[in-house]
C-alpha cells in the first residue's frame, strides 16, 4: 500500500523536534543549576585571592591593631565561639523538648495547630526584629545589660525554630511501629521516647543542631545591638578573654565594621576577616553533611 | 528445641509481676515531661513575646502629639533627628524594601525554579546530591559575608558595566538577595515537585509526552501551589534580611527612580539609625514601630506561604 | 481444657464500640473470654479485629479521632477505668501482624518490658530473656549472638522475637494479631506448636487471616465482620456443616470475604 514504507519507530520530523525541544529545555535547566552553583564558586575563589596577602595563623591568633586597621581577628573569633556555645546551648534543649512535644504528645487538636503557626512565624521573623526583642527584653527588661547573656539568648530563640524543624523531621523518621511495640510491653510514652525514639533519630537531631552553629555564627543584626562591640582589647590567644555579662566582639560584626566604618583598614584584612568566617561556616555545615552521610551508612533498621 | 514455659509462680514470672519502678524513675520521668510540655509552648511564648515587646517599646510613640501613624507610613520624609522638625515618613524604606525584593524575586524564582526543575527531572544521583550540597552551602553564607560581596565584588563590577555613579545601589542588593533567596526556592520548590505522585509522570510518558511537555503540561500544574509557597518564602526572607541589603544597598533614603538608583530598607534603617537612637527616645520608638510593621509583614507572608503549603498536604 | 469456675471470665466485653472519626467499626459487641482457652477470631479485612485488640490493650488511646464507648474488663477491672495503664498492657502480651524487631541487641528487645516495669537486676533479667527466647523457640538461633541488632534478624526470627518479647513482660493474656502473615510455613507451625504449649498458662485470643489455623488451634472462634459478631462458638461447630449463621460457613468455605 505504502510506496515507501516509513521505519515504524524512525525520527519523523515531529518526534525530532521534540526531542530537539527536550534537550533544549535540558540544557537550559542545567544552565539555571549551574548559574547558581558558579557564583558561589568565583566569588569564594575571589575572596580567597584578594584575602591571600594577610591570611595566615598569626592573622587568626593576633588582636586588631593600630585602631582596627592591622593586626588579627582573635578577639572576634573567640567571641563568637561563645556567642555560638551559649545560644546553642539554651537552644538546643529547649528545641529538642519542643520538638519531642510537638511528635510524640501532641494530639491533632487547635492547641497544637497553633504551636505548629508559632514555630513556623518564629522562624520567619527578621532578624533585626529579634534584635528589636533582644534589645528590649534582654538588655532593659531583664537587666542583663549589653552583654554576651543577652546576644546569645536573642541567638538562642532566633536558632530555635528551625531546631525545632529539623528535630521533628529527625524524630518522624523513626518508624510508628517501633512506637507500638514498646506500648504494647507496657512502655510509658517517655520510656518509649527515651529508650528507641531518641537513639534512633539523635544523628538527625545532631545534624540540625550543628547547621545551627553555622547560622548562628554568620548572624550579625541579632547580636550588634544586644551584646557585640566594635572593639574590645583582649590578650593574643587568651581563651577565656570574657565574662559573660561582658560585651564582645563577633566575627560577623567585626567584618561589618572594618569593612563600612573604618577608614584606611589594609586591603586584605576584610577578605581574609570574610574568607574565615566562611570558612568557619562551611567547614561546620561539610561537618553535619559528612556526619549525616556517615550515619545513614550505618542506619539500624 | 522444646519450648518451656515457665509456671505461674517460677522466680522470673514472680520478679516481673512484682516489679514497680522506684519512685526517683517515676518523678523523674513526670519532671522530664514536664519540661517537655513547657518547651512545646515555648514557641508560642517567643513568637507572642516578641511582639508584645517589640509593641511595648514601640506604642508611646502612637500618643506624641507631633507623630501621626498615618504619616510614619505615607510620608517619605524621613528626618529623625531634624532640630527644627522631626519628621518620621518610611514610606521611602517601604519603597526600598520592595523595590530590591522585587528585583530579587525577578531574578531569583526564574533560577531557583529552573534548578528545582533540573534536580527533581533532569539530573542523575550523583549530581543531585552534589548540587544539594552546594545548595547547602550556598545557604550556609552567612548574610554579613554576602553583603561583603555586595560591597567590594559586585559593586565594582555595576559600576564597570552599567556607568553608575555608585555600584551600592537597587541592582546590588537585589543580585545579592537573589542569591540568598535561591536556596530556600530551590529546596522548597523541589520538595513540591517531588510531591507530585509518579504515577502522573508514568501516565503521561505512556502517552508519548517528552520530558519537555511532561513538567510544562502535568507537573507544573500539579505542584503550583508548592512552587507558590516556595517563592513566598523567598519574598520573606528578602523583606527580613538585614546585613546583605544594609551593606549593598547604599543608604540613600528616597523613592527609587531606576534599579541604579541607591535605597534604605526597612530593615537596614532600623539596624543603620538604632544605635544612635537614644532609649525610649521618639526616634528609638519609631524604629520599634518599623519593627513592627515588618513583623506584620513578614507574619502574613509566612502564614499564607503555610495555608498554601497546608492546603497541597491535605490533598 | 482446664477451666476454673471461679474464674470462668477473664475477659469480658459488653456493647463495645469504637469509631474513629465518624466512622464505626466495632458496633456494640459483647463476649467474653474463659482462662487458658484460645479464642480464635476470624473475618474479612477491616472487620474490626485489629482494632479490638487495640481497644483490649488500650493502645488505641494512642490514635488521635479515635472513641470507644462501652467495657472491657480483665479479671473484674474496668480497662478503661484503671488507674494504672501500664500495668494493664503488661498483663497483656500482644504480637502484631508484622515483625517489629526493636532497633536494639536482640538481649534489650527482650528485656525491654522488664526494664520498663522497674526489674534492674542482671541475673533475673538474664534468666527471663532466657526463658522467653526459649517459649518462642528462637533461643538455640541466638544464644551465642544476643548483642547483635534485632533489626537484623530474618523476618520469621524477627517474628519469634517479637513474640518473645510480648512473653517478656509475663503477661496472663496473649494477643496474636494475624501472626503468621510475613513468615514461612515452617515457622509458623513452629509457633503455632509454641501456643499449645502457652496455654496451659494463658489466655491467648489469636486473630488470624488463616480460617484453617483457627480450626487447628482455637477452642472456640469468633467470626467477626463489618464490626459486629456474626457468630461465636466451639470451634467444631464454627467449621461443621452448620454453624448457626449461612454467613460463617459461606466464609469459612471462602465463599465470600
Amino acid at each position: 500500500m505504502n510506496a515507501s514504507p516509513v521505519p515504524r519507530f524512525g525520527e519523523t520530523p515531529s518526534v525530532r523536534r521534540r526531542l530537539r525541544r527536550e534537550n533544549l529545555a535540558r540544557w537550559v535547566f542545567g544552565a539555571m543549576a549551574a548559574a547558581m552553583v558558579l557564583p558561589l564558586v568565583l566569588i569564594v575563589g575571589y575572596l580567597v585571592v584578594r584575602a591571600a596577602p594577610a591570611l595566615s595563623l598569626e592573622f587568626v591568633l593576633d588582636v586588631p591593631k593600630r585602631g582596627m586597621t592591622e593586626g588579627g581577628i582573635w578577639p572576634a573569633l573567640i567571641g563568637t565561639v561563645y556567642l555560638v556555645f551559649l545560644s546553642l546551648l539554651v537552644s538546643a534543649p529547649i528545641g529538642i523538648l519542643a520538638a519531642v512535644y510537638l511528635n510524640e504528645y501532641a494530639r491533632e487538636n487547635w492547641f497544637n495547630r497553633v504551636i505548629n503557626l508559632a514555630v513556623i512565624n518564629l522562624a520567619g521573623v527578621p532578624s533585626i526584629v529579634h534584635a528589636l526583642f533582644g534589645l528590649g527584653a534582654f538588655v532593659y527588661a531583664a537587666q542583663f545589660g549589653y552583654s554576651i547573656i543577652s546576644a546569645a539568648l536573642t541567638l538562642a530563640i532566633m536558632t530555635l525554630p528551625v531546631i525545632i524543624a529539623s528535630t521533628r523531621e529527625a524524630l518522624a523518621s523513626v518508624p510508628r511501629s517501633f512506637r507500638e511495640a514498646c506500648w504494647n510491653v507496657g512502655a510509658t510514652r517517655w520510656q518509649t521516647i527515651r529508650s528507641v525514639v531518641l537513639p534512633n533519630s539523635i544523628s538527625g537531631i545532631l545534624t540540625g543542631v550543628i547547621l545551627q552553629v553555622s547560622r548562628a555564627a554568620g548572624e550579625t543584626a541579632p547580636v550588634m545591638f544586644t551584646g557585640v562591640v566594635f572593639f574590645k582589647a583582649v590578650q593574643r590567644g587568651d581563651l577565656l578573654p570574657y565574662y559573660l555579662n561582658e560585651q564582645c566582639m563577633a566575627l560577623s560584626m567585626h567584618l561589618y565594621t572594618i569593612s563600612t566604618q573604618v577608614p584606611g583598614v589594609k586591603e586584605a584584612i576584610p577578605f581574609a576577616t570574610a574568607v574565615v568566617l566562611l570558612t568557619l561556616v562551611i567547614a561546620v555545615n561539610a561537618a553535619a553533611i559528612a556526619l549525616r552521610v556517615y550515619l545513614r551508612s550505618r542506619k539500624k533498621w | 528445641m522444646s519450648p518451656a514455659p515457665a509456671p505461674d509462680d517460677s522466680p522470673a514470672v514472680m520478679a516481673v509481676r512484682a516489679a514497680r519502678r522506684p519512685l526517683w524513675a517515676r518523678l523523674g520521668e513526670k519532671s522530664i515531661e514536664g519540661m517537655v510540655y513547657v518547651s512545646g509552648i515555648s514557641a508560642i511564648i517567643f513568637v507572642l513575646g516578641i511582639f508584645v515587646f517589640v509593641l511595648k517599646e514601640a506604642l508611646p510613640v502612637l500618643g506624641h502629639e507631633d507623630f501621626s501613624l498615618s504619616r510614619f507610613l505615607f510620608s517619605t520624609e524621613w528626618y529623625p533627628t531634624s532640630e527644627a522638625s522631626k519628621r518620621y515618613g518610611v514610606l521611602a524604606m517601604i519603597a526600598g524594601t520592595f523595590s530590591v525584593t522585587l528585583l530579587a524575586m525577578v531574578i531569583a524564582v526564574p533560577f531557583g525554579l529552573g534548578a528545582a526543575i533540573y534536580l527533581s527531572e533532569f539530573c542523575g544521583q550523583k549530581t543531585r546530591e552534589t548540587l544539594k550540597i552546594i545548595i547547602e552551602f550556598l545557604a550556609a553564607v552567612p548574610s554579613v559575608v554576602w553583603g561583603f560581596i555586595g560591597l567590594t565584588v559586585m559593586s565594582k563590577l555595576i559600576v564597570q558595566f552599567t556607568g553608575a555613579p555608585v555600584g551600592v545601589n537597587v541592582l546590588n542588593g537585589g543580585i545579592v538577595l537573589a542569591l540568598m533567596s535561591v536556596p530556600i526556592i530551590v529546596s522548597i520548590g523541589e520538595d513540591a515537585l517531588k510531591a507530585v505522585p509518579d504515577s502522573y509522570r508514568e501516565a503521561a510518558i505512556a502517552l508519548g509526552v517528552t520530558r519537555w511537555q511532561l513538567i510544562w503540561r502535568v507537573l507544573l500544574p500539579a505542584a503550583k501551589n508548592g512552587l507558590l509557597a516556595a517563592v513566598l518564602l523567598g519574598v520573606g526572607r528578602g523583606v527580613g534580611e538585614t546585613m546583605a541589603v544594609l551593606m549593598a544597598t547604599g543608604h540613600a533614603v528616597h523613592v527609587p527612580q531606576s534599579v541604579l538608583d541607591s535605597v534604605r530598607t526597612l530593615t537596614a534603617n532600623i539596624a543603620a539609625e538604632l544605635g544612635e537612637a537614644s532609649a525610649g527616645s521618639e526616634h528609638y520608638r519609631v524604629l520599634f514601630l518599623t519593627g513592627v510593621l515588618l513583623f506584620t509583614l513578614t507574619f502574613a507572608v509566612n502564614l499564607a506561604a503555610d495555608a498554601i503549603v497546608r492546603g497541597i498536604r491535605r490533598k | 481444657m482446664v477451666t476454673t469456675p471461679s474464674r470462668t471470665k477473664q475477659i469480658e466485653v459488653v456493647d463495645l464500640r469504637l469509631s474513629y472519626g465518624l466512622k464505626e467499626v466495632i458496633r456494640g459487641i459483647s463476649f467474653a473470654v474463659h482462662p487458658n482457652e484460645i479464642l480464635g477470631v476470624i473475618g474479612p479485612a477491616q472487620s474490626g479485629k485489629t482494632s479490638l485488640l487495640r481497644c483490649i490493650n488500650r493502645t488505641i488511646d494512642f490514635t488521635p479521632d479515635s472513641h470507644v464507648s462501652g467495657t472491657i474488663t480483665i479479671d473484674g477491672e474496668d480497662v478503661y477505668r484503671t488507674g494504672n495503664v501500664y500495668t494493664l498492657r503488661r498483663k497483656i502480651g500482644m504480637v502484631a501482624p508484622l515483625p517489629v524487631g526493636l532497633p536494639l541487641s536482640i538481649y534489650d528487645n527482650v528485656a525491654f518490658a522488664p526494664r520498663c516495669a522497674g526489674l534492674s537486676r542482671r541475673g533475673e533479667l538474664d534468666s527471663i530473656v532466657e526463658q522467653c527466647l526459649r517459649q518462642a523457640a528462637l533461643w538455640d538461633e541466638v544464644k551465642d549472638r544476643l548483642d547483635s541488632l534485632g533489626t537484623k534478624l530474618s523476618g520469621g526470627q524477627q517474628q519469634r522475637l517479637t513474640i518473645a518479647r510480648a512473653l517478656s513482660h509475663q503477661p496472663e493474656i496473649l494477643c496474636l494479631d494475624e501472626f503468621s502473615i510475613a513468615i514461612d510455613p515452617v515457622t509458623t507451625m513452629r509457633i503455632e506448636d509454641v501456643l499449645k504449649e502457652l496455654r496451659r498458662h494463658m489466655t491467648i485470643i489469636l486473630v488470624t487471616n488463616l480460617t484453617q489455623q483457627a480450626r487447628r488451634l482455637a477452642d472456640r472462634t469468633m467470626f467477626l465482620w463489618k464490626g459486629e459478631i456474626v457468630e461465636l462458638d466451639r470451634t467444631e461447630v464454627i467449621f461443621s456443616e452448620s454453624p448457626r449463621d449461612r454467613r460463617t460457613r459461606e466464609y469459612v468455605e471462602g465463599i465470600f470475604g
